[in-house]
């Protein structure tokens, strides 16, 4: 057994006052591959830095290689939660730049299967959020409801996560016959869970202790950081580009933008950001149940598919409002059949930028906290 | 604004840095900037109460056979207009002035396309690689990639 | 009713007597731990609308058995850097501390193992083992998450215990005594002799019924915190620390944290209901009242006590460290020396 002598022992190098510690990339809460160095002053955060590329993929590179229907199973991983909303940004990017215009069931069916996902993701982020601050049980039921979900896009897709749905100019096939019926009673549903949710954990008197006046993003720091969805909108921004630049058929419904009003803490802090969540799904039930009323039932869905998708010399910057925040494509094409190049604006990785500056200062239970009021997943971080 | 009526307001402050206003093409058109002077044309982008771009929206690198370009899409929450600005480097010298400090979501969308691409921010407080190991050796999203054969002992193609 | 050891009787008063006595209850924690899992596993599930499991066993009964089994058979890891010695040690000093406690908990009025006239102290000060053990165990892991873990854990448990300990001292007022056997004996009678309710008196007790009520629900919250259970296990968050102090743990270690872990929520189940709900007396005076009848009562409402343990883990968000501080010091400390001002002066007078 060796002993290390004190004398030999250089004192002044070793910052005794400040741990170091690493939040792995093998973490229970980190929602992904995510390291974050934290810098600890006892149980105070004075600096987080975030180390992100494990998940990287490459997917800018791989697209440069592929025509631009084959992009969109990559478009679909980049944030494998809420994949039709992905979707929807990247097809409506190349319809804008060959000058489409797609069936009006398609467009329905499209905005239908975006709400439903954008219900999907906000039903994993408030899930997870909770199980960050502790409180296992509404993990189970929200992921309970989220199988209904899954069901309607398994029967109408293929797939549960990653569908490959919708293609430039329409979608890979109809929807089944009982889709109408189905896609009500998840309404209902969600409705019904969202109420026990709230009782059982928004209001709850610990939660708010955890959550409130807890990681506060002022409005202007949150727009110079390029913040976008409900991490703006917390900190009650009333910015939504459903409603401020309508895309595809969201200017035909009447629906409203919830945003963070400080109602027990102050504007800005994760229990606004968190409902605003709640709150967008209840607004997303809205919009589903007006496009269901005004749904077409006849319509070919692959009438407007182009033979070959060949864009003319140009380029576009199109962003859709995804449940995490805006996404935003921007192609450049040469005329050929594969696209010049392709970048993906994510919205998380925007988001995860800010976590240095509102966790500096609070402990490090609330870091945890922090981290899963913004909600990000790494596939989207990393691309 | 409608982009013509910006493009009057900048050629006016800045004169020669500015490049031309290209229209002719399907959908966005943008403006050529030169990169000498990009740090003060965006602090006036941003500052300018008539123009108040607060809020960028993208920066990428896009790679040309002979020149990086770097290309900027603004909007203003207020105002409710976009414009696009578009820094064109040669590939062996690929400096552009950061605009980290009057936009800090540039940060991390400068240090992505110096890790993919090369370009070089001068000014950023940290540019270091973001997506890839921090020790990797060349900018993958150049269309003259090459990968290496091992990296660390590992062969890198499979 | 009078009070006895049965074994003394039976066996006479000597070494024999003293080994039934440990073995006895030695024996009934075992059982009532491997009850306890099952029944955390189930009621976990049905409050979370799924089944839990259902394949070992008809309806997962065998369950438990299945969990022994699997930690008797794990490696045991030892992390290169760790203390050895204090590694090994700290599970089995959390392990002691909470056994010792069961030498005063009088199961039914034929059985105490040890009939000690301070019982009500003795096992409080016993109670006080565990925080060596815990920072035994979070120090010696050489990880700093565990030494976090550990030192959330010791300052929790050292807050919670002091109004833990006033309510025990109004208790002691109240009952004129500190053994646990002859509180229990006070309580005879139908259920509104129990202290929960101002204890055996007359119409004068109603003066002191919220006190009492409100000092229950002080030793409850108290008494939750000092076994780490959800609201209050930050010193094993989940999401934050993966697991705290027995995160570098494995196999037969790990599963001595755990049979801890439930000797102590039984302990402090026991304590609740020899204080406040009675012991081992029927809530219906003579009725259903006798030797054996009293075993049957005390370990049904000393299971009630511990179902709400585990329905308000599945329940409730956890509290951070700070907040938990001053839950501990600026609210519940206040009260309990209300109330037991109150008590003393109801003592006084009457």
């Amino acid at each position: 057994m060796t002993t290390t002598r004190f004398i030999d022992i250089d004192f002044s190098k070793i910052e005794s006052d400040r741990m170091r510690l690493n939040v792995g990339p093998q973490h229970p809460s980190t929602h992904g591959v995510l390291r974050l160095e934290v810098e600890l002053d006892g149980e105070v955060v004075t600096n987080v830095i975030p180390h992100i590329g494990y998940l990287h993929r490459c997917f800018e590179k791989i697209s440069e290689n592929m025509n631009y229907q084959q992009v969109i199973p990559y478009v679909d991983r980049m944030d494998y939660i809420s994949s039709m909303n992905n979707e929807l940004a990247y097809v409506m990017a190349v319809e804008k730049l060959m000058d489409i215009k797609v069936p009006e069931k398609v467009e329905y069916i499209r905005v239908i299967m975006s709400e439903l996902n954008r219900i999907a993701n906000h039903q994993i982020a408030v899930a997870t959020f909770g199980l960050d601050a502790g409180a296992f049980t509404p993990f189970l039921y929200l992921f309970r409801d989220r199988e209904y979900i899954l069901w309607i896009f398994e029967k109408a897709s293929g797939g549960r996560l990653l569908f490959n749905y919708f293609w430039v100019g329409g979608l890979a096939n109809d929807v089944y016959p009982t889709f109408k019926e189905d896609v009500l009673n998840i309404v209902k549903q969600v409705r019904k869970t969202n109420k026990e949710i709230e009782d059982l954990l928004i209001y709850n008197k610990i939660f708010i202790d955890r959550t409130a006046n807890v990681g506060v993003l002022p409005a202007d720091v949150a727009i110079n950081y390029g913040c976008s969805g409900p991490v703006l909108r917390g900190s009650g921004v009333q910015f939504d580009l459903r409603k401020n630049e309508p895309y595809s058929i969201y200017d035909r419904f009447d629906f409203e933008i919830p945003i963070g009003k400080g109602e027990v803490g102050t504007v800005g802090d994760c229990w606004d950001r968190n409902i605003v969540r709640m709150r967008e799904m209840e607004q997303s039930c809205r919009i589903i149940e007006l496009a269901i009323a005004q749904m077409p039932n006849e319509g070919d869905v692959q009438a407007a598919i182009p033979k070959k998708i060949r864009p003319p010399k140009g380029e576009i910057y199109f962003r859709a409002e995804n449940p995490k925040g805006e996404l935003g494509f921007y192609i450049i094409s040469d005329g050929k059949d594969k696209p010049y190049r392709v970048k993906g604006r994510a919205p998380s990785f925007v988001n995860l930028s800010v976590l240095p500056e509102i966790s500096r200062g609070y402990l490090f239970a609330d870091l945890i906290v922090i981290l899963g009021s913004i909600d990000i997943v790494l596939g989207e971080v990393d691309r | 604004m409608t982009i013509e009526e910006i493009y009057s307001v900048l050629k006016e402050k800045f004169g020669d840095s500015i490049g031309e206003l290209v229209t002719n093409q399907p959908v966005d058109p943008y403006i050529n900037v030169l990169p000498d002077k990009l740090f003060e044309i965006c602090l006036e982008l941003r500052d300018n109460p008539e123009l108040d771009f607060d809020y960028l929206m993208c920066l990428s690198g896009v790679d040309f056979p002979e020149t990086l370009q770097v290309v900027y899409h603004l909007y203003s929450m207020k105002k409710k207009h976009k414009i696009v600005l578009k820094v064109t480097v040669p590939k062996d010298n690929p400096k552009v002035p950061s605009v980290e400090k009057i936009w800090r979501s540039a940060d991390w969308h400068e240090r992505e396309a110096y890790d993919l691409f090369g370009i070089i921010f001068e000014g950023h407080h940290n540019l270091v690689r973001i997506l890839l190991p921090y020790d990797w050796e060349g900018h993958p999203l150049r269309k003259d990639y090459k990968e290496p054969e091992t990296y660390h002992g590992m062969r890198v193609p499979y | 009713m009078e009070t006895f050891n049965i074994f003394d009787r039976l066996l006479g008063e000597n070494i024999l007597s003293a080994l039934v006595s440990v073995i006895l209850p030695l024996v009934f924690l075992i059982i009532y731990a491997l009850i306890a899992i099952l029944g955390e596993l189930k009621i976990s599930a049905w409050i979370q609308e799924r089944l839990g499991p259902m394949r070992t066993g008809p309806y997962g009964i065998l369950q438990p058995l299945a969990e022994v089994i699997k930690l008797i058979q794990k490696e045991d890891i030892v992390p290169a850097g760790a203390n050895r010695l204090l590694f090994n040690l700290a599970p089995f000093v959390i392990f002691a501390g909470s056994f010792a406690g069961f030498a005063v908990i009088p199961f039914t009025a034929a059985f105490v193992p040890a009939e000690i006239n301070i019982g009500l102290f003795y096992v409080f000060a016993v109670g006080a083992f565990a925080v060596i053990g815990i920072v035994m165990g979070g120090w010696a892991s050489n990880n700093k998450y565990s030494l976090l873990g550990a030192m959330r854990s010791a300052s929790q448990m050292i807050s919670y215990e002091i109004p833990g300990a006033l309510v025990i001292l109004s208790a002691a007022v109240l009952a004129n005594s500190l053994d646990m056997q002859k509180i229990s004996a006070l309580q005879s009678g139908p259920f509104w002799n129990w202290f929960l309710f101002g204890g055996p008196g007359d119409w004068s007790k109603i003066w002191i019924l919220p006190f009492t009520l409100l000092l229950s629900l002080i030793y409850m919250i108290s008494s939750f915190a000092e076994t780490n259970r959800t609201p209050f296990d930050i010193p094993e968050g989940e999401s934050e620390l993966v697991a705290g102090y027995h995160t570098e743990y494995s196999g037969m270690k790990f599963a001595m944290f755990f049979f801890a872990e439930y000797s102590n929520m039984f302990i402090v189940a026991a304590i609740l209901t020899v204080i406040f709900l009675g012991g081992w007396n029927s809530p219906f005076g003579e009725f259903m009242n006798g030797f054996w009848w009293g075993l049957f009562w005390f370990i049904l409402k000393a299971m009630f006590i511990v179902f709400i343990q585990i329905w308000l883990r599945w329940t409730l968000p956890r509290v951070r460290v700070d907040q938990l501080m001053y839950l501990g010091w600026k609210i519940l400390l206040p009260f309990s020396l209300v109330c037991f001002i109150v008590i003393s002066l109801y003592r006084i007078i009457y």
